[in-house]
């Protein structure tokens, strides 16, 4: 037991110290590892900022009904009535024209504007809270309101949000696409730096089989070679992400600050990073695993 | 008690090549014996199959009662501890030290690492070299180059030494002082199989001989 912690020792030091004497060639793998996995971990952090930021809008199902021109008290008074009677409505809440004016006026700093205007342009509205969120009653709905009499326009307030939610799900599929294939160009880049450290090892495996190393001797210096390019990849790839969204950040601070708002992109969170690390790490181990077995499998039965 | 027996042991390379017919002969423990005939006899072969480097096509090879030609890859690793070989063609790691070299079969076997400098440098004293540890295998001359073959062959203390050629490409001083070596090292008990077509080397020992012709012992 205590040799197989010393081997073990001694094959880390060893692999660190094979890493150190050929630097060019080590930092250009790392940085090759370290591009492939930063554009899908990129990718994922900018998902996950725009997530956080479709969420943060509170998603009520709501339709908003506008009538038409010259509707009479009692015409929508019937048509309340009719909402309220229309099944999966939860409220029904009436806004007259007035109120929507005066409410703009309030709210967008265009009472100049508003004052000016020789008549009222705004229709009647009511604005429809559904029961339930499922995009299908609201679909429903909206057919069945446009279909009332003295109603204008039915719109679905929600549908962007849908929208964004739907454009997020796209994105995520992107990401694991482009991980699962770049997560491929990791595995060759070790497999094939691990088939080179192999040949010019070859003497030394050729020896070690001779003076009676096990298999698992012989293998486990390029698992961690494999293992240790993987890490070293990942590192470089945190560091890439991390110093993009740093970057970006600081221009985002400008526009925000015109917009009056604290839009900032979150950096990924210890455990997000923690996991890329292990991910590449595995990647490394796999590409030196698949390399090693092929190279021994080939030269001894 | 043989150490090493062969029975109606054959060996075919691919491509038809019959290196080895029919060969049958035991070894006892602490024997020390030559195995002589022309180039291209079989010497190197016999040697292989006794280490397991290459497979028998016929006949059983026992090494330590173990029937190495029916061997589990897996447990051809633990035999070789059990021999100690001095190969032709050397092999010395060149990147590093003797003393590196020396203790090569150590850490493979996982020896703890204070005792295995202990052993090597025992091992590189017999030989001669402990004065030349740190340097590079490189700067060594011919014949300290095979004398540190053979203290890599001995570090691990193994009960039979194959030795191939160990004295080819060496003038006649080395290769009576390497065959000292292995004299003594007989004598302490290790079983030596030294395969070697220069007959005034086997002259001056009298030890047994096997002479392999065209791949058929005479």
């Amino acid at each position: 037991m205590r040799a197989w912690f010393q081997h073990h020792r001694l094959s880390l030091a060893q692999t660190a110290a094979r890493l150190g004497r050929s630097p060019f060639a080590t930092l250009l793998n790392v940085v090759a590892i370290g591009v492939a996995l930063a554009l899908p971990f990129g990718v994922y952090c900018l998902l996950a900022n725009l997530e956080s930021l479709s969420h943060k809008i509170t998603f009520e199902p709501q339709l908003t009904v506008f009538l038409a021109r010259e509707t009479s008290k009692a015409d929508v008074t019937a048509l309340e009535g009719r909402l309220r009677g229309a099944r999966g409505v939860r409220a029904v809440r009436f806004i007259s024209r007035e109120a929507a004016l005066a409410d703009l006026g309030r709210s967008g700093g265009l009472s100049e504007v508003i004052t000016s205007l020789p008549q009222n342009p705004l229709p009647d509205a009511f604005v429809v809270t559904l029961a339930a969120s499922d995009p299908v009653t609201a679909d429903r709905l909206e057919v069945e309101f446009k279909s009332f009499p003295k109603v204008a326009h039915v719109q679905a307030d929600s549908a962007w949000v849908k929208r964004l939610d739907a454009l997020l799900r796209l994105g995520r599929t992107g990401v694991l696409l482009l991980s699962g294939l770049l997560g491929i160009a990791l595995v060759a880049v070790t497999f094939n730096t691990i088939r080179l450290q192999i040949l010019t090892q070859r003497d030394e495996i050729e020896l070690c089989r001779l003076i009676g190393a096990t298999h698992a001797y012989i293998r486990r210096p390029f698992f961690y070679l494999g293992s240790l390019l993987g890490f070293l990849g990942g590192l470089a790839a945190l560091g890439i992400v991390v110093a993009g969204l740093v970057f970006l950040n600081r221009d985002l601070v400008g526009i925000a600050q015109l917009y009056g708002s604290d839009l900032r992109l979150a950096l990924p969170s210890p455990q997000e990073m923690g996991v890329v690390l292990a991910a590449a790490a595995a990647l490394g181990w796999l590409g030196a695993h698949l390399s090693v077995s092929r190279h021994l499998h080939e030269t001894y039965r | 008690m043989a150490i090493i027996s062969l029975h109606q042991v054959s060996k075919r390379y691919p491509g038809g090549f019959e290196a080895l017919k029919g060969v049958s002969f035991a070894v006892e423990a602490g024997e020390m014996l030559f195995l002589t005939g022309h180039s291209g006899a079989g010497k190197t072969t016999l040697l292989k199959l006794i280490a397991a480097i290459e497979r028998a096509n016929g006949g059983t090879v026992l090494v330590n009662g173990q029937n190495v030609s029916s061997m589990r890859a897996a447990a051809i690793p633990y035999l070789r501890r059990n021999l100690g070989l001095v190969f032709q063609g050397q092999k010395l790691l060149y990147d590093r030290s003797v003393f590196d070299n020396v203790m090569l079969p150590l850490v493979v076997t996982g020896q703890p690492y204070r005792e295995a400098a202990r052993r090597a440098r025992a091992a590189l004293d017999k030989v001669g070299l402990l004065n030349r540890e740190r340097a590079n295998p490189v700067t060594l001359s011919g014949g300290e180059q095979q004398r540190l073959c053979v203290a890599r062959a001995v570090v691990n203390r193994p009960a039979i030494l194959l030795a191939d050629e160990p004295t080819a490409s060496l003038d006649a001083a080395y290769a009576d002082e390497i065959m000292e070596m292995f004299s003594a090292f007989n004598q302490v008990g290790v079983t030596i199989l030294v395969a070697t077509h220069d007959q005034q080397l086997i002259g001056k020992y009298r030890k047994r001989v096997l002479a392999l012709d065209h791949g058929k012992l005479q």
